[in-house]
């Protein structure tokens, strides 16, 4: 199987390196590794839980404390629709290439940090170690789906975990929206990040032009498409609205990026917004 | 053809497919242009948006009109539009085509003879029957016209000639005309010549006379001269014009045989001036290489002017064997006579033997050189083989050297006896003696003798069978005083007494300069007069063809020497090269003194020339333009259609290619900075040795001797630094073989019995080193107990390492040598050994001392060599510390001695440096009194 997943994986492991963070921890004492106080002791502790070289300095007993470390569930959802497949220069990774990127990037980040990471469809399980990358690694280069555009599938989420969704999100909002509903009743909170090719973004079209989408099931066809673009825009823009204020109302993280920027800025977005949620 | 002004139509009937262009352009105008299909996942946001104008994309106007003008030119091309369609004329009657078939035809030759085939086959084509004639080569009996046809298939054996019809020629071709009435196209050279008015005249009687004659003025060169050192060529135009560029090129040989454009000259022709000159001024080599001028650009044998042998100059080489040098004694000179001589009539050429064999002179003169290496021999004597004439001079070196006395010398015309005689003088017997007048056989024989020319020295010849044959010029008593002998392809010659008038009066005569003319050294190049050729025959070697190329004469006949006098071209005497035994010479298309005219036509005569309008057909620029608007078309339809982006980005980037392309050369960097020389050893001794003085001592092989040597002239250079403004740098050891000499003054030789050697080369190097002012001091280093006889091995090895140098004959050093007294006055030389004298240049024995003058007037000049055995290097030698490293003498005395030797190297350097400005300055007390007088 490893002869498949290397180019994916070293690129996302590649990605991750630049985001080193580290194990984060729960600001409070705990089960960890970390060294998070020393207290004196209380009747009650344990012979053993004594640290003697801090105590052989005082006159009281010290206990060391670790900080409590806990692993958290995090769902991934990489959109593998057709559309994810569009890019708009031949020298431009695709989006469906730079939303795996992204989510085996941080699936790197967060199984270093000793969290669970899996799949939102059923087929992977949130599980921690290294050998849960190279599955996800499998399930991620499978080959796409038929559907010209994704929906969303909350339905293996584990109540109170985390998930992102990493998608276009040009398809019918109302999928995303279930879905988000769905994960915030079970109290699944976590991030959605649309991936957008430049071109979508500038619509740089002019002259008498059929669109037609990834799988052609789709058509449309304009005399000026030049005339089209400012309406385009508002539209693209409307959509976007209405990602950010269902993120918001569910409370939920929304950021788009575009495939013409650095992976290392979005990677970051998502590591931070998975960070400030388990907080 | 249909004709509209100046336009006409081959298929006029083509052009009613522009009634058709309205329809096309409602047929385009209908449909839009294609959509294009476009994959975007956006189309889901754009899912019920509409248009806001229905009718946006229609084709627009400019490209209509674009595709409208495309096919209107089109139709147009196929319609075979023709520019000034040229109307058939008609005439009536038999055809002459008469041309002049001259040089000056040979330029337009193309069109004329295209002219020529048109007007046949329009005759053809009328039934007419036709003549076709060349002025130059006239048919026997006159034109007869037969089917046009077949006057046609002849046309293209009808060639220009490359001289002019002659009026004898013309005035019997008028004569042979046959009556009955023609009419005559004559394609005309554009050239007045006697005759052709007359030739005209009855043309126009027999009925109507077309003319073709190309308007542009003909050029032509005459024969370039040679005046004032520069080679002059004549540029000629017909008749007077605006001002004028032209280019007149130098061809000959290369030194590699190939034959190539040597020099390029401009001329330039004044507003109304016909004639103009081009001016070469080459160096000799060069312009004895021109073999003919050109024209630039023109192409018939009036452009080409042949050269022959008058450009050439004698490229003379003299070499003297020294004692040129004395300022001041330039009568005296060797050289002196010969070079006032020669100088008109020839080049003269001077440097060393090696330097001057490469340039391949024509006769080389040596005055009084005895010494000739053997290098130098055997290259001398190949050059002789192959044609070479070596004149050469007595003098005090060959009459004091052993050159020719025991075997024959192969540079000598005979073997010489030792020493010489010397008649007439105040110790001889006997008068001077005259000259026997010059026998039958002898180059020289027909010169007058002068009676005051007399001898008074001569070199003698060993008597022998051949010396009669060899003997050229003999004196009044028999003894031979010029003999010359063959050997391979050329001669040597020699004078057995001196080229100045030391030995003789010879030089001071007429007789030299004639018995020289005569011996071919002063032979001028000038176009021989007219009686030098009556009598002779000339065979045509090479001969001008009317285009301008030299091409074989094969067989013809000769021609006699009076026909070359004048050398007007004709059908007996076709331009080109004619030999006479090793004389060459050239006969050209322009003779010389030719002027150009243009053809003066009376009115009448129709004239038509290039300044007519062709004919020009406009299908095929039409079709391009209508190519070039289809592919703007398509560019254009590609841009609305919002296609072009890609391709544009891809023609920028092919324009900004190209552009690039073109401009980098121009705006590449100069090529990578020169790499510095090399730094080869040759050249850090060069520097070595001429950044200061450095006194120089010639490698033995022996350790023990070099490091003598070297600490010798260590200790000397420390004596002149401290004693004199002389502060010479560390000594260096000088290897014969491989080093340079030129860049020492002075080398110390110290001579050891079994020192190997020098190779021929090294002695090259050697004679150049004492010719040019160098000083060898041979030191035998054995108190000279032998007095340079063979006694001592050391002076054995002496006189075999000498023999092959150019040393003059050389004397013991007189008490009044200017080395006596350089810096220090000094009477004896010592070494580590109190020896006997030194031997120098021998002073000349003219030199009388002069009445209450200490000195004499000696030694205009450093002496070459001084040759001595005092052991000087053991007594000047050093070590590090500065202390002797030999004792000299004993006690008081040794020092004295080592001092005085000391004395002695100071002026030794002296004298090499500065030349005779010592013993001038002896001179300057007598020389103020004089003036104060």
């Amino acid at each position: 199987m490893s002869h498949v997943l290397p180019p994916l994986l070293a690129a996302a492991r590649q990605l991750a390196s630049t985001v080193q963070l580290g194990a984060h921890g729960r600001r409070r004492a705990g089960l960890g590794d970390e060294f998070w106080q020393y207290r004196p002791a209380h009747s009650g502790d344990p012979a053993r839980a004594i640290d003697w070289r801090r105590s052989a300095r005082a006159d009281a007993h010290f206990v060391r404390e670790r900080e409590w470390q806990a692993a958290q569930s995090v769902h991934l959802w990489v959109d593998d629709a057709r559309s994810m497949e569009f890019t708009g220069d031949p020298g431009r990774a695709s989006k469906a290439d730079r939303a795996r990127l992204l989510a085996l990037a941080l699936a790197v980040l967060l199984i270093r940090a000793g969290e669970r990471v899996g799949l939102s469809d059923a087929g992977t399980p949130p599980r921690a170690g290294e050998g849960q990358l190279v599955r996800l690694a499998t399930r991620l280069t499978a080959p796409p789906a038929e559907a010209d555009y994704g929906m969303a599938d909350a339905e293996a989420m584990q109540p109170w975990s985390r998930a992102v969704f990493v998608s276009d999100f040009l398809g019918d909002p109302a999928g995303v929206e279930a879905a988000l509903t769905r994960a915030s009743d079970r109290g699944v909170t976590g991030a959605l990040l649309q991936v957008l090719d430049p071109v979508e973004e500038a619509f740089p079209f002019r002259g008498r032009t059929i669109f037609e989408s990834m799988t052609g099931a789709l058509a449309h066809e304009t005399r000026k498409a030049g005339d089209l673009r400012e309406r385009y825009l508002s539209r693209l823009a409307e959509r976007k609205d209405r990602l950010a204020d269902l993120a918001r109302r569910t409370g939920w993280q929304y950021q788009c990026h575009h495939t013409g920027d650095a992976p290392t800025v979005a990677l970051l977005w998502l590591y931070h917004a998975l960070e400030r949620m388990t907080r | 053809m249909m004709i509209l002004g100046p336009l006409g139509f081959t298929a006029p009937w083509l052009l009613l497919g522009l009634a058709a262009l309205p329809v096309l352009w409602f047929l385009l105008r209908a449909v839009p242009p294609a959509p294009i299909r476009r994959r975007f996942p956006g189309v889901a946001l754009l899912l019920g948006l509409t248009d806001d104008e229905q009718v946006a994309d229609r084709t627009p106007w400019w490209l209509l009109a674009l595709r409208m003008l495309a096919v209107a030119a089109a139709i147009l091309a196929f319609a075979g539009p023709v520019l000034n369609p040229r109307a058939e004329g008609g005439g009536q009657g038999p055809l002459l085509v008469l041309t002049d078939g001259s040089w000056a035809s040979a330029r337009d030759w193309t069109q004329a003879s295209a002219r020529i085939e048109a007007a046949l086959d329009q005759a053809a084509a009328a039934g007419r029957p036709a003549a076709l004639v060349s002025l130059t080569d006239p048919p026997a009996g006159g034109p007869v016209f037969t089917a046009a046809n077949d006057v046609a298939a002849g046309l293209p054996g009808l060639a220009p000639r490359a001289w002019e019809p002659s009026e004898a020629e013309m005035a019997a071709f008028v004569d042979s005309l046959p009556d009955g009435g023609f009419e005559t196209l004559w394609l005309s050279d554009g050239l007045a010549r006697p005759g052709r008015a007359q030739l005209l005249e009855v043309l126009m009687a027999e009925g109507p006379v077309t003319v073709r004659e190309s308007p542009r003025l003909l050029r032509a060169i005459g024969p370039g001269e040679q005046a004032d050192g520069a080679l002059r060529v004549p540029v000629l135009r017909a008749g007077p014009g605006p001002a004028a560029e032209a280019e007149v090129a130098a061809v000959g040989l290369d030194p590699l045989g190939v034959l190539r454009e040597l020099a390029r000259g401009p001329v330039s022709f004044a507003a109304g001036e016909a004639q103009a000159e081009a001016v070469f001024d080459l160096p000799p080599e060069l312009r004895n290489r021109v073999a003919r001028f050109e024209l630039v650009g023109e192409q018939t044998a009036g452009a080409v002017s042949l050269a022959g042998d008058t450009l050439r100059r004698r490229e003379i080489a003299l070499i003297d064997g020294g004692g040129a040098s004395r300022e001041g004694l330039e009568l005296l000179a060797p050289t002196h006579y010969l070079e006032q001589a020669l100088a008109p009539s020839a080049d003269l050429i001077r440097g060393t033997l090696a330097d001057i064999l490469l340039a391949d002179p024509d006769a080389i003169v040596m005055a009084d050189v005895a010494r000739i290496t053997e290098g130098e021999s055997a290259g001398l004597l190949d050059w002789i083989e192959g044609g070479g004439l070596l004149v050469r001079f007595a003098g005090p070196r060959l009459a004091a050297s052993d050159e020719g006395r025991a075997a024959m010398d192969p540079l000598l015309p005979v073997r010489l006896r030792a020493g010489g005689r010397s008649v007439g003088g105040a110790m001889s017997w006997g008068e001077p003696k005259t000259l026997m007048p010059f026998p039958e056989g002898s180059p020289f024989h027909g010169l007058a003798v002068p009676p005051d020319v007399e001898v008074r020295a001569q070199v003698m010849a060993e008597p022998d069978p051949q010396l009669t044959e060899r003997t050229i010029a003999a004196l009044a008593d028999g003894t031979p005083l010029v003999t010359a002998r063959a050997e391979g392809a050329g001669q040597i010659v020699l004078f057995h007494v001196t080229a100045n008038a030391e030995w003789s009066s010879l030089p001071l005569s007429g007789l030299f300069v004639q018995m020289l003319e005569r011996l071919a050294l002063a032979s001028g190049g000038a176009q021989p007069e007219a009686a030098d050729l009556d009598g002779t025959t000339w065979v045509a070697d090479r001969v001008l063809d009317a285009f301008g190329a030299l091409e074989d004469a094969g067989e013809m006949p000769g021609v006699p020497g009076a026909r070359l006098a004048d050398p007007v071209p004709g059908p007996d005497l076709p331009p080109g090269l004619y030999r006479s035994g090793d004389r060459s010479l050239a006969v050209n298309a322009i003779a010389p003194g030719r002027v150009l005219e243009p053809a003066n036509w009376p009115a009448g005569v129709a004239i038509e020339g290039d300044a007519a309008p062709a004919e020009m057909r406009l299908q095929s620029p039409l079709l391009l333009i209508a190519l070039a608007l289809l592919m703007a078309d398509i560019l254009a339809s590609l841009w609305l259609g919002g296609r072009l982006s890609r391709l544009r980005r891809v023609a920028a980037l092919l324009v900004l290619g190209v552009v690039l392309g073109a401009g980098l050369p121009g705006m590449a960097p100069p090529a990578a900075a020169q790499e510095p020389p090399a730094d080869s050893a040759a050249d850090r001794l060069a520097l070595r040795a001429t950044s200061e003085v450095v006194l120089g001592h010639v490698a033995t092989g022996d350790t023990q001797v070099d490091r003598v040597a070297e600490a010798g002239l260590r200790g000397l250079g420390l004596v002149l630094a401290a004693r004199t403004s002389v502060e010479p740098g560390a000594p260096m050891a000088v290897n014969l073989d491989t080093d340079d000499l030129a860049v020492f003054s002075f080398l110390y030789w110290p001579v050891t019995p079994d020192q190997p050697a020098p190779s021929p080369e090294a002695y090259l190097k050697l004679n150049r080193f004492l010719r040019t002012g160098g000083l060898i001091l041979f030191d035998t280093r054995d108190a000279d107990v032998a007095d340079f006889g063979a006694a001592s091995p050391a002076g054995r090895r002496l006189q075999a390492l000498a023999a092959p140098l150019d040393i003059p004959p050389i004397e013991p050093i007189p008490a009044d040598h200017v080395l006596t007294r350089t810096f220090y006055l000094l009477q004896d030389f010592p070494g580590r050994y109190q020896g006997r004298g030194i031997w120098v240049e021998a002073a000349p024995q003219a030199e009388e001392q002069a009445e209450g003058m200490p000195f004499r007037n000696l030694n205009d000049g450093v002496t070459p060599v001084v040759i001595g055995g005092n052991d000087w290097a053991s007594a000047w030698a050093v070590d590090d510390a500065g202390r002797p490293m030999y004792p000299v003498g004993r006690g008081m005395a040794g020092d004295r001695q080592r001092e005085i030797a000391y004395r002695f190297g100071v002026n030794l350097i002296m004298h090499v440096l500065t030349g005779n400005y010592k013993s001038d300055q002896v001179h300057v007390p007598a020389l103020l009194e004089r003036l104060g007088q």
